[in-house]
């Protein structure tokens, strides 16, 4: 395992919300540089002008009326969390901000 | 209340007859199907829960609707099973995970609610590789489904629980998700059918996402008329799916003949690392359907190398994302951490999810990173073209394409389990497909035997977009002819019942 | 965010910008913004929940605004149309084919981890508005997107949820940076939100949250190339963005010619303070996001025929500005009425729909602008807006007519007015019930001006001496002996007969 692989399992398990221990970054550490030289081979495939497949079926414009449904009622919609006060889901105190 | 004696002997088509022309009651097959998981799941470890007071309750309702008279269901009184993964409104759906323990979902999936309508009975939530990241059912948080043919080895994954229930007979069909092969695997490894259909043809909605684009809802049931009939039942249009096709629900094929069907033989899956005695099956389950008036020509599918990375690339992907919603904050468990939202986020996430749900989340993030997405991501998408192209190329001149569904047969628990990448080489005979969005079946060949056990082969067959009912058909016209589905019915199970090892 | 180009050069107009009094520097702000509206459909983007401000926490949510596991989008046509005919109404490009994305990112009000939102390919791109100083300001693109819940920080030491906002459906249009001054970004503001508004597309209402504008400003000498970009958030009010903006045009010119290369504004975002007026840094590029956007696997693209594009043309209203012009050109109304009559849509269509049935423009204008919009601004009437009225167009249209054929007189048409306001009876009626026609019977009218005219000898030698006008003196108490409903003009005529002929 390299230093790189360490730090990319690093970075990407920051990115991901994973707070992993150091060992578990040394054993993905080495399992990652493993998996991504097994795919490498996509990288020696010629696959200039074809299109990307997003998706599985050629439907397109699927759309819905703009008519309203009931919603969930509050208890059920809360029922799952595991903090709420009957009317808001509670997190830690955090301040404004998608950081 | 005593069970009715010939439940594990039939089939659903049979059992819904028995219950419907008043053999046997609802109640009877409800108590007979909770008496033999009682008996044998100790050991198989197929249930994570079951239903037993609501489908007693079911079973009384159906009962009562007979007697009064009213319209039978399809599935009238049909026990079945569904995956962790699926959305019943109040039954625990914690997808194998400890971050979902708990978790029951407000909402039950519109497939589910299409089985319950017609009478089929759910009696329980099986075990699972976790969030369905596996293809031997050993990544499971809670417990780890067994083999009825060999408890020491894996009924395949992930959806080892739901396949290893109808393989030992302990409902009469199941649900279970294949994103790359996670039911045609353990189907073949089982020694029963397992199907699943054109992406788009069972609505997802109320599946847990795996890999968006490559998840469909796969059935397994013991005989291909049933896997018709339960298809009937659950695919066709749904408004909550925008991916879901507007098309009406399979309709069964009438023809009972392979007569004319021009069969692929694609040389790229009889190639290294296919097991002798799986190939030897296959190929003499290709000459008996050549034998009932098939013919075979050779193909080529020429990225099959290439569908590997390709699957890990997109499904890790897409899993990435999918998987964000497990935050802590709206259902699962919570972890403090260091007290801030995202350290309660992060460590949440750290003690919730098992090693290959972590592995294949970092995947999945590394390949949509700044920097890499074009490298891995859209070249991925590409790759993922041109094998939907392969496939295209040869329907031009086959009906169906014959091929096995695993390359070994069922491989022992633990064997694969510490090399990730080993794990993931058992799919590459279902995984293109997968990514094609294809219809594909595995149908029971035969068996081999391997350390004194005789194991299972499956026969994976292929169709074009749209032609599941072809699909089913072929596998039901071999089904017929070769009678492998009596080798099920001839497995004895009673030196596993009793408690757990 | 932060989708407005940094272009490297820019023309720069003759006289604008701040010179700096320390180094007579002719400083140039680059100013853009991006505005979030929310569109005025029934339900959500991507489920059929029903958005309703104010409505009681996490009440307005569902499976999939909630993110269980296992729901699924699906798109809003409405939405879609709404937003189509917003880049009508903005001149600008519709794409033939879109599709969605996901944007990826932790926070607790972002259900899914991820936003629905539109990368690679918005729904629209070009188009601008024209501001009314004339000045063009040019759109990037505009995208369609979900937005987020709603994470309330005051109340103790926690932080509270509610995602009844989840999944309301939003556009985000991006301009280039081509404003100068605070006063070019209120101007944008005011006229984006005038032809949202008029679109039907979105309410525009910032108290309600359903506009929310960012801004991208920076500074440079004149002539030199752009420097670094700061992105300003938290902005509550149009006043806000402008003060925001002067604020840190000042204090990024300061920081320049400061000459500390330490204290130069650095490529961050930052949150503005009404209170203080100040900007406080919120997070630096090193700490920006890896959204690692991808398409989003569970919707599938969508293609706009250029049918559909003209069907929203159809359904775009005449705009403000034509109205203005309009109402000027063909009513004869002063540039000033026709602004306020053009305040907002449902005044301008209440407005229109009054004049046709009242076939007098001018008097209309006069009654709404006057009459209809005082009471509205007054505490103790009900109704706050057009759309409260307690009557309708055509019985504001009758009092019209009353007052312009003398029915009524001016001063009693207010008194009526005000009791529509206070009864939602008819004008008419109101009229009827308490007696308040004109009266033009001759006969009764010359006995309150025979008993007027009792001891008045000052004001009939007057009026004999030819001072015709001093008969106003007596119109008084004519009309309060008539409490108000004798018509003035035959009052008028009747005393100077009798003083003339009689006297």
């Amino acid at each position: 395992m390299t230093q790189t692989e360490v730090d990319i399992v690093k970075k990407t398990a920051t990115l991901a919300r994973l707070e992993l221990g150091e060992a578990e970054i040394a054993k993905f550490g080495e399992q990652f540089g493993r998996i991504l030289e097994a795919f490498q081979k996509l990288s020696k495939l010629d696959v200039s002008g074809v299109e990307p497949m997003t998706g599985a079926t050629a439907l397109s414009d699927v759309l819905r009326d703009d008519r309203a449904k009931p919603s969930l009622e509050r208890e059920r919609a809360l029922s799952n969390g595991p903090k709420h006060d009957g009317e808001y889901f509670i997190v830690p105190k955090t301040i404004g901000g998608d950081a | 209340m005593s069970g009715f004696a010939d439940y594990a002997k039939l089939d659903a088509t049979a059992l819904r007859d028995a219950v419907v022309s008043k053999r046997t009651t609802a109640a009877a097959v409800v108590e007979a199907a909770l008496a033999r998981i009682a008996a044998l799941d100790p050991r198989l470890c197929a249930f994570s829960s079951v239903l037993a007071e609501s489908a007693r309750e079911r079973a009384k309702e159906l009962d009562f609707a007979l007697a009064r008279g009213e319209p039978a269901g399809a599935l009238c009184g049909v026990p079945f099973a569904l995956k962790s993964n699926m959305c019943l409104e109040g039954v625990e759906a914690h997808c194998g995970s400890k971050i979902l323990a708990g978790y029951r979902p407000p909402y039950t999936a519109p497939f589910v609610q299409r089985l319950l309508d017609e009478g089929a009975i759910v009696v329980g939530t099986t075990h699972m590789d976790e969030f369905a990241m596996g293809s031997s059912g050993e990544n499971s948080a809670y417990a780890v489904a067994k083999n009825p043919w060999d408890p020491a080895r894996t009924p395949g994954g992930s959806s080892s629980g739901s396949c290893a229930a109808v393989a030992a007979r302990m409902v009469t069909f199941s649900l279970g998700s294949d994103t790359g092969g996670s039911v045609r695997q353990p189907a073949a490894l089982c020694g029963i059918v397992g199907f699943k259909p054109t992406y788009g043809r069972v609505t997802r909605y109320g599946l847990v996402a795996f890999g968006s684009s490559l998840d469909q809802v796969s059935p397994f049931t013991r005989s291909c008329r049933d896997m018709e009939l339960v298809m009937s039942v659950i695919s066709g249009a749904d408004e909550h799916d925008s991916t879901c096709l507007p098309h009406p629900p399979i309709d069964p094929d009438r023809s009972d003949s392979v007569r004319g069907l021009r069969l692929g033989v694609p040389k790229e899956y009889f190639a290294g690392g296919l097991d002798a005695d799986v190939r030897a099956r296959v190929e003499a389950a290709i000459q008996q359907l050549v034998a009932l008036g098939a013919t075979t020509v050779p193909i080529e599918l020429p990225h099959t190398e290439y569908a590997i990375p390709t699957y890990y690339v997109v499904a890790t992907a897409e899993a990435s994302s999918n998987l964000a919603r497990y935050d802590g904050i709206r259902y699962g468990v919570r972890k403090p951490g260091d007290g801030s939202l995202q350290g309660m986020i992060a460590a949440t996430r750290e003690a919730g999810f098992g090693p290959e749900v972590k592995r294949r989340i970092l995947l999945g993030t590394y390949v949509l990173s700044s920097g890499y997405y074009d490298a891995w991501y859209v070249r991925a998408l590409k790759v993922r073209r041109l094998i939907r192209n392969d496939f295209d190329a040869a329907f031009e001149r086959v009906d169906l394409i014959v091929c096995p569904t695993s390359p070994t047969a069922a491989f022992e628990l633990g064997e694969k389990s510490d090399d990730p990448v080993a794990m993931y080489l058992s799919d590459v005979m279902t995984v293109p497909t997968s990514l094609a969005g294809l219809p594909a079946v595995s149908v029971p060949c035969g068996k081999v035997s391997q350390g004194g056990k005789a194991l299972p082969v499956g026969l994976q067959i292929i169709g074009p977009s749209l032609a599941d009912a072809r699909v089913l058909r072929a596998a039901r016209v071999f089904e017929t002819a070769t009678k492998h589905q009596s080798e099920l019915y001839a497995l004895d199970l009673s030196a596993l019942e009793g408690a757990a090892r | 965010m932060s989708q407005t180009a940094i272009p490297t050069s820019g023309p720069t107009p003759q006289g604008v910008g701040v010179v700096s009094k320390k180094t007579g520097v002719r400083w140039v702000p680059v100013i853009g913004l991006e505005v979030h509206c929310q569109l005025k459909t029934e339900t959500k983007l991507f489920c059929s929940c029903r958005y309703e401000f104010g409505a009681s926490p996490n009440t307005r949510v569902c499976p999939v605004c909630t993110a269980q596991p296992g729901a699924l989008p699906v798109l809003n046509r409405e939405a879609l149309a709404l937003a189509v005919r917003v880049a009508v109404a903005l001149g600008a490009n519709v794409a033939p084919r879109t599709k969605f994305d996901r944007k990826n990112y932790f926070y607790c009000d972002l259900p899914k981890g991820y936003q629905i939102s539109q990368f690679d390919q918005p729904f629209c791109t070009g188009g601008g508005l024209t501001l009314p100083s004339g000045k063009r300001v040019r759109l990037t693109r505009i995208h369609l997107e979900e937005d987020a819940g709603k994470a309330i920080h005051d109340r103790g030491d926690t932080t509270l949820v509610d995602l009844n906002r989840a999944g309301v459906p939003l556009i985000e249009s991006v301009t280039e940076a081509d404003m100068q001054t605070s006063d070019e970004a209120y101007e944008y503001l005011t006229s984006l939100k005038e032809i949202l508004q008029y679109a039907g597309a979105s309410d525009c209402d910032m108290e309600k949250g359903s506009l929310r504008c960012d801004v991208n400003v920076s500074v440079r000498p004149e002539g030199e190339p752009w420097r670094t970009k700061v992105e300003l958030k938290n902005l509550n009010s149009f006043k806000n963005v402008k003060d925001a903006i002067e604020h840190e045009i000042e204090r990024q010119i300061e920081a320049y010619e400061s000459g500390d290369k330490s204290k130069f504004p650095v490529q961050e975002t930052r949150l503005y303070d009404a209170t203080t007026q100040t900007t406080r840094t919120m997070r630096s590029k090193e700490d920006a996001h890896d959204y690692r956007y991808f398409p989003e696997p569970d919707l599938v693209p969508f293609h706009v025929e250029p049918a559909f594009v003209e069907l929203q043309r159809t359904m775009l209203p005449e705009l403000a500005d034509a109205r203005r012009a309009r109402y000027q050109r063909d009513f004869g109304l002063s540039a000033y009425d026709a602004g306020v009559l053009t305040g907002s849509r449902a005044l301008a269509d209440f407005f229109e729909m009054v004049v046709k049935l009242s076939g007098n423009a001018k008097e209309t204008a006069n009654w709404i602008t006057n009459g209809v919009l005082a009471n509205l601004s007054d505490p103790t009437i009900a109704a706050k807006t057009v759309d409260e009225l307690p009557f309708r167009p055509h019985d504001l249209a009758e009092l019209v007519q009353l007052v312009t054929d003398r029915t009524i007189h001016n001063n009693v048409g207010r008194t009526v007015l005000r009791a529509m306001f206070e009864t939602g009876k008819s004008a008419r009626q109101i009229v009827k019930e308490q007696g308040l026609e004109q009266v033009s019977d001759e006969g009764q009218l010359e006995k309150w001006c025979r008993e007027a005219l009792v001891g008045k000898d000052k004001v009939i030698a007057d009026v004999k001496a030819g001072k015709t006008k001093a008969v106003a003196a007596l119109m008084g108490p004519v009309m309060k002996a008539s409490k108000g409903s004798a018509n003035p003009q035959l009052v008028q005529e009747i005393l100077l007969r009798i003083i003339q002929t009689e006297m």
